[in-house]
């Protein structure tokens, strides 16, 4: 069975919590807070204020360069604020705050529950639907897809890829869609083909998840969807990570940065994009909702939930039930989720899962010496060296954390879970990589005033 | 009482693993040849071994809590592991009292001058004994008191190189079981490899060190018996791999996670280096044995090596 070629880790995948539990629509909220930065890139403008009265899939932020996309309002009502207010890590981001009458849609959104196969657009229009639409990656990534579609000059895809690994411990909303969603996937897959230009795309699936890997080839070979293939990947964290599932499927390693995956001829999207992309293309409708994994060991119940984007956190925990004590709430799962301390923040386009972690699962242990045991370095994906990475940014050393090429790591957190002497690796790694990235930008831009 | 949430960077889980259970893994899979030894050699074996142990303890202990005045890591069992790799590169009849200085040096010396726990450069055990053998040569050197036959004095490495038995008079099978001079801990040849392979499930180790040094010195042996004119082909490998302090120091001091390299490729140069100085000591050297001095050797490159063997980064061709 296919899988990266270097590190990796195998954490106990923990779905078996959330994964049966089938995806029940969300209560819509009174309110909704929207952030005009959901995406990596440029924030959006805001382009309602204080009063009007808006419908649902509404334009509201427009997007303010190539690497940036729109929000939409995610329900109907009035505009009551257009203001900074904290996100869930606590930053003070600009927000339109909707509050809600009725569930009214903008007309031209169909609303029906019929399948729509059939796409007869040309790649640039399928392109400019999906940038209309303000699709972000949505397996956490949030990178503005029309920019992933839009294949760069002299280069050429050879393949979609389309991920529906879900490596991240305990989140199952990926799986949740190719079990009750397969239709819609595949027709997003067929779409991402014609937008890119080619006849081949494969579904990657950890064999984790035998009965969605059964699902979705059932399917293709029940509606005829040729050229699409599922491919069973071993159980192996990242699997998921872009460049590893790309050498997972193709045997084809990306060249590190600047080289993007288009240059091995790849284009890579999650399942959960495809849908967006599906309904974008074919329903007319923007991404105003996703499917949201509530879940956790201590949780009273947990749940697959389709919800609208600027809920409030709180509101998932109204059923599920927050444990007392001191506990973790991660924006994605135990891996590469980011804890959440405002619990009034509103749900966003990245996020896939809400896992809640007790005190003592994500305790962190007593930080001890390191023995160099190069365990970190045999489970960096990425090939580079943790232990020394994280001992030069300690030690502020930016210029030979750059040589030894700190901008390549994906923080996935290999090196940390594996620490035998509990280091917090990740974290200086990530202080290196970001302060390495604005020296090569401030130098960048230093050549260019010249 | 109300819920709050708490924050830290990614990732929030840890796979669990601690340097403790590294450390009592190793401790372990010493056990066999612990055994072995006591069943050979007599109750002196566990008796020195818990000498040098306590020793070790209490040094790293009133270092790090009198001098250092730090926190003290005695419970992460680095320092037992260091007191019974030291006692088992020791003869059997040595006073205690020089165990007890060998600990001093490996633990104050080999390991605490240089920052403790992973900061050391030498592996400390080899520090310690190293340091015994040139102070008190005499009682390193004696192994009178090891067993009754008729070749108590020296070791099979030193008859063989005397020039004083041939190899077609060495029974493979007792060196396997235990039946030979040396060391208390490198005795058992079976019971080391049987420790080794616990260390390797475990995923304590990887093969390439052992292998490496093992691999290379049965070729050199091989080759040594090939310019001898094809006498003993299969035995003159399989004798420097069994005899003397060789499975002991591949499997259990030549991987010392501090002191040696971090990548597999550099831990292949390492135990090729550590095999093939081990062999020009034994056959041209002063000593009998050179495990001791090879992996010290290559300790000192491990820094070079690291330097030169950077793992394969991803997205390129190297």
């Amino acid at each position: 069975m296919r899988t990266f070629p270097i590190g990796g880790i195998h954490p106990h995948d923990n779905k078996e919590w959330s994964k049966d539990k089938e995806i029940e629509i969300l209560e819509l909220p009174d309110e909704a807070k929207i952030p005009m930065i959901q995406h990596i890139g440029a924030p959006s403008n805001p382009v309602v204020k204080k009063g009007d009265k808006v419908l649902a899939g509404q334009l509201i932020g427009q997007s303010t360069g190539f690497v940036s996309a729109n929000i939409h309002a995610s329900i109907s009502g009035t505009v009551t604020a257009v203001d900074a207010y904290p996100n869930g890590q606590g930053q003070r981001r600009l927000m339109v705050v909707i509050k809600r009458e009725g569930d009214e849609w903008m007309p031209e959104i169909d609303r029906t529950p019929d399948h729509k196969r059939e796409c007869t657009l040309a790649p640039q229009e399928i392109i400019a639907k999906v940038r209309e639409a303000g699709i972000v990656g949505l397996g956490g990534a949030q990178f503005p897809t029309h920019v992933k579609l839009s294949v760069p000059d002299g280069q050429k895809a050879e393949v979609v890829i389309i991920n529906g690994v879900e490596c991240e411990p305990y989140l199952t909303s990926d799986y949740r869609n190719m079990i009750e969603r397969a239709e819609m996937i595949l027709t997003g897959t067929e779409i991402v083909m014609r937008a890119v230009g080619v006849s081949r795309a494969v579904i990657g699936v950890e064999n984790n998840k035998p009965d969605a890997i059964a699902h979705l080839r059932e399917i293709i070979a029940r509606d005829g969807y040729s050229g699409i293939e599922v491919m069973p990947l071993k159980m192996r964290y990242p699997q998921g990570g872009e460049k590893q599932l790309i050498a997972a499927v193709t045997g084809r390693q990306v060249p590190p940065p600047p080289a993007l995956p288009i240059s091995v001829g790849a284009v890579v999207c999650n399942v959960s994009t495809a849908i967006a992309i599906y309904e974008a293309v074919q329903k007319n409708k923007p991404l105003i909702e996703r499917v949201v994994t509530v879940t956790g060991k201590e949780l009273k119940s947990t749940h697959n939930y389709l919800a609208r984007f600027g809920t409030s956190a709180s509101r998932f925990f109204e059923l599920a039930g927050l444990p007392e004590g001191d506990v973790k709430l991660l924006n994605g799962g135990p891996m590469m989720g980011r804890a959440v301390v405002d619990i009034t923040a509103p749900l966003i386009k990245g996020c896939s899962g809400l896992t809640v972690l007790s005190g003592k699962e994500a305790a962190r242990g007593e930080e001890l010496s390191c023995i160099k045991c190069a365990k970190c370095v045999s489970a960096c994906p990425m090939g580079l060296e943790p232990y020394l990475l994280s001992k030069l940014a300690k030690l502020q050393k930016w210029d030979m954390a750059e040589e030894h090429n700190v901008v390549e790591c994906i923080e996935c957190g290999c090196c940390s879970y594996t620490c035998p002497s509990y280091l917090p690796l990740l974290d200086y790694i990530r202080i290196g990589k970001q302060t390495v990235m604005s020296n090569i930008r401030a130098r960048a831009a230093a050549s260019n005033k010249k | 009482m109300q819920t709050r949430l708490f924050a830290a960077p990614s990732p929030h889980i840890h796979g669990g693993e601690r340097t403790r259970q590294i450390m009592g893994d190793v401790v372990l899979a010493l056990v066999p040849a612990l055994l072995v030894s006591t069943y050979v050699l007599g109750w002196r074996v566990l008796m020195l071994t818990a000498v040098s142990v306590v020793s070790c303890l209490v040094f790293e202990y009133l270092i790090q809590r009198f001098l250092l005045k730090g926190r003290t890591t005695i419970g992460d069992l680095s320092a037992v592991v260091t007191g019974v790799l030291l006692a088992f590169n020791l003869p059997v009849g040595i006073p205690w009292w020089i165990v007890v200085i060998g600990a001093l040096v490996a633990i104050g010396i080999g390991k605490m001058t240089f920052g403790g726990l992973g900061c050391n450069p030498f592996n400390p055990a080899l520090t310690g004994r190293i340091f015994l053998l040139i102070a008190y040569p005499v009682q390193m050197t004696d192994w009178t008191t090891n067993t009754p036959d008729a070749l108590s004095g020296s070791t099979l490495l030193a008859n063989v190189k005397a020039g004083a038995m041939p190899l077609s008079d060495i029974d493979f099978m007792s060196m396997f079981g235990g039946h030979m001079n040396g060391s208390m801990g490198e005795i058992g040849a079976l019971a080391l490899i049987l420790g080794g392979l616990y260390l390797l499930w475990r995923k304590v180790i990887t093969w390439h060190i052992p292998v490496a040094v093992l691999g290379t010195m049965a070729l050199f042996g091989l080759c040594v018996a090939i310019s001898d004119g094809g006498a003993a082909m299969w035995q003159t490998p399989l004798f420097h791999i069994l005899a003397g302090g060789a499975l002991l120091g591949a499997i259990f001091m030549a991987t010392d996670y501090s002191t040696s390299p971090m990548t597999h490729k550099g831990m292949l140069i390492y135990g090729v280096g550590i095999g093939a100085i081990t062999m020009i000591i034994r056959l041209w050297g002063a000593y009998p044995e050179g495990m001791s001095f090879a992996i010290f050797i290559m300790n000192a490159a491990t820094p070079l090596i690291n330097k030169y063997c950077r793992p394969k980064r991803f997205g390129t061709k190297r």
